[in-house]
């Protein structure tokens, strides 16, 4: 289980810059689900992963996973019960290390890293096995560094990796956005399959309405900083494409107000 | 014949020196600057405690440790203190100015006691004698105890290092300077990984300078200037002698030839009249070129492209 509560956090605070990116956020995740985040750019889906990972901290409120209060943890020490995919391609893999290593460093997960030697005993036989799900011939690849496969191949391995040691959470921040769309459709059928075996909590930011619709059993969009909606269950599944890229809509027509005009006018016009 | 052995065995003790910078500049993209500091503090070090009675391998030992413990403060400085790294090193380099004048309690200490050379080259007197004849030519037979004493440390340090690398632990240092942000993910400390890092670089250094005094019979404040460039020059000639391969144990082989050749260049260019004042300059330009060079040359082969026919 995830929860925030009352997470609040405002960057560049007293500048002109000054962005509230959550405002008093509250929200809990059921152990296992599956979680879509979609909002407009600047409304804070992506702080929210930023800062469930602990890329930052936070101005107030706490995160929990379990009963485990993981607010003040650095991000180092937050690893062991997230696995993170990163919408660069490129960010989730060393790529001057082998598949083999890349692995085995993941398969390690928040553990000390010993003088072992990295590759002695490592579960080539089930990572060989991995590999061939994903249907690129990666299986025959263990022992070439990493850098040199496509971006594609190396996003679904960083998955692989954010999934090889059953973390509590699983965070995908666009993890699609920045391939092409025949890879970007391999690696989304390689999430809904590891999802489905998986138990994490899973939170998956998207700017892609048709994934929104079609995938997880909870959908939240935020906007400036808050949850502006939150359906699940039945609602979640009727949800169509057309209806979110109508509510992105009404987003954006809420944003030519300020927030306090936006107020008044919403309770008499809705 | 004398001088080639002689030479070697120099390069052997600078082929430390480029396991250290290796892995600094190649591991961790990282020009450690604290290099200039650390290989006289290894030779300070040691000779002070040389000229105290201590034996030789204790000696060299504390000027390794002093190495990684300044090579652990530049990394200090750099991670908890966000300063730049290359700034963090200039700090360090700069304080152990003094702190080597300091441990040696003059610029320039000569060492007059067994090092830990010694064993080696009476070993050699003793099983060939006086002098020995290679290729035609007698050589003093204490230097081919010299030549075996450094193959066998630069052997040793360099199967350790590649060793060493292929660990959990190393494995996660590669991968800070690989991609740091895919290694806090997976739940490692960079900030830690980067000072073990440094530390270690520096330990290396600071054995070749700690080797390098015993083989010269002092040890001088001076000594330390323009380390950090000849570690680079040894690196970047090693790594165009072996190409671009992917192997760890090549590229640390490399780095080792790449100081034996430099050393051999040096030596021949100061045979055929070059000033050894001009040394450095001539040190500087040529990594200059061999950083510059390729892709430079790349970039007029693209202007060429553009003016030949389609």
């Amino acid at each position: 289980m995830l929860r925030l509560d009352s997470v609040c956090k405002t960057f560049n605070l007293g500048t002109a810059n000054e962005v509230r990116a959550l405002a008093n956020v509250t929200i809990q995740l059921a152990p296992g689900s599956f979680t879509v985040v979609i909002g407009t750019n600047g409304s804070g889906k992506s702080t929210l992963q930023g800062a469930i990972s602990g890329a930052f901290d936070l101005d107030r409120g706490s995160i929990t996973v379990d009963d485990a209060d993981i607010t003040r943890w650095p991000e180092h020490r937050r690893a062991h019960l997230i696995g993170r995919v990163f919408q660069d391609p490129f960010a989730g893999t060393a790529p001057g290390l082998t598949v083999a290593e890349n692995l085995a460093l993941a398969s390690k997960r928040g553990k000390w890293r010993t003088l072992a030697p990295l590759l002695r005993g490592a579960r080539r036989g089930e990572w060989k096995d991995l590999l061939a799900q994903i249907g690129l011939g990666l299986e025959n690849r263990l022992d070439d560094p990493i850098g040199l496969l496509s971006g594609g191949q190396r996003q679904s391995i960083t998955l692989l990796m954010a999934t090889l040691t059953s973390p509590k959470v699983l965070l995908l921040d666009e993890h699609t956005a920045a391939l092409d769309p025949r890879s970007a459709e391999l690696v989304i059928s390689l999430t809904t399959r590891l999802v489905a075996h998986s138990s994490a909590t899973t939170v998956m930011v998207t700017h892609s309405m048709q994934q929104a619709a079609t995938l997880g059993d909870r959908l939240i969009a935020m906007h400036r900083g808050k949850v502006y909606l939150d359906v699940s269950g039945v609602e979640k599944q009727h949800l169509t494409e057309s209806e979110l890229l109508a509510l992105f809509s009404q987003m954006r027509r809420d944003d030519r107000f300020d927030d306090d005009a936006c107020a008044l006018v919403a309770a008499q016009y809705r | 014949m004398s001088l080639l052995i002689a030479t070697l065995a120099i390069g052997l003790v600078f082929g430390v020196l480029a396991l250290g910078i290796y892995l600094s500049f190649r591991v961790y993209q990282l020009p450690d600057i604290t290099a200039d500091g650390s290989f006289p503090l290894g030779a300070a070090i040691t000779a002070r405690l040389l000229g105290d009675g201590v034996d030789p391998v204790t000696a060299t030992i504390a000027g390794m440790t002093g190495g990684a413990l300044a090579g652990a403060i530049t990394g200090a400085i750099h991670v908890h203190f966000k300063v730049n790294a290359l700034l963090s090193g200039i700090l360090v380099m700069t304080a152990l100015y003094s702190v080597n004048l300091r441990i040696m309690g003059a610029s320039n200490v000569p060492i007059k006691a067994n090092t830990i050379f010694t064993p080696f080259e009476q070993g050699a007197t003793a099983w060939f004698g006086q002098e020995t004849t290679i290729l035609g030519r007698s050589v003093p037979s204490s230097d081919l105890g010299l030549l075996l004493a450094t193959t066998i440390v630069v052997g040793v340090a360099g199967i350790l290092l590649v060793l060493f690398l292929k660990t959990e632990l190393g494995a996660a240092m590669r991968a800070t300077g690989d991609n740091a942000r895919m290694l806090r993910a997976l739940g490692t400390s960079t900030d830690r990984m980067t000072i073990l890092g440094l530390a270690l670089s520096n330990a290396l250094v600071a054995l070749s300078g700690s080797l390098f005094a015993q083989m010269q019979s002092f040890a001088d404040a001076q000594m330390g200037i323009g380390v950090i460039v000849l570690g680079l020059a040894s690196v970047i000639l090693g790594q165009s002698l072996i190409g671009p391969v992917r192997s760890i144990a090549l590229a640390v082989i490399g780095a080792v030839m790449g100081a034996v050749l430099f050393r051999l260049l040096v030596a021949i260019a100061i045979r055929m009249g070059l000033d050894a004042n001009d040394l450095k300059l001539v040190t500087a330009v040529v990594v200059l070129a061999a950083i510059v060079g390729p892709t430079w040359l790349k970039s007029m082969g693209r202007k060429r492209g553009k003016h030949a026919p389609t």
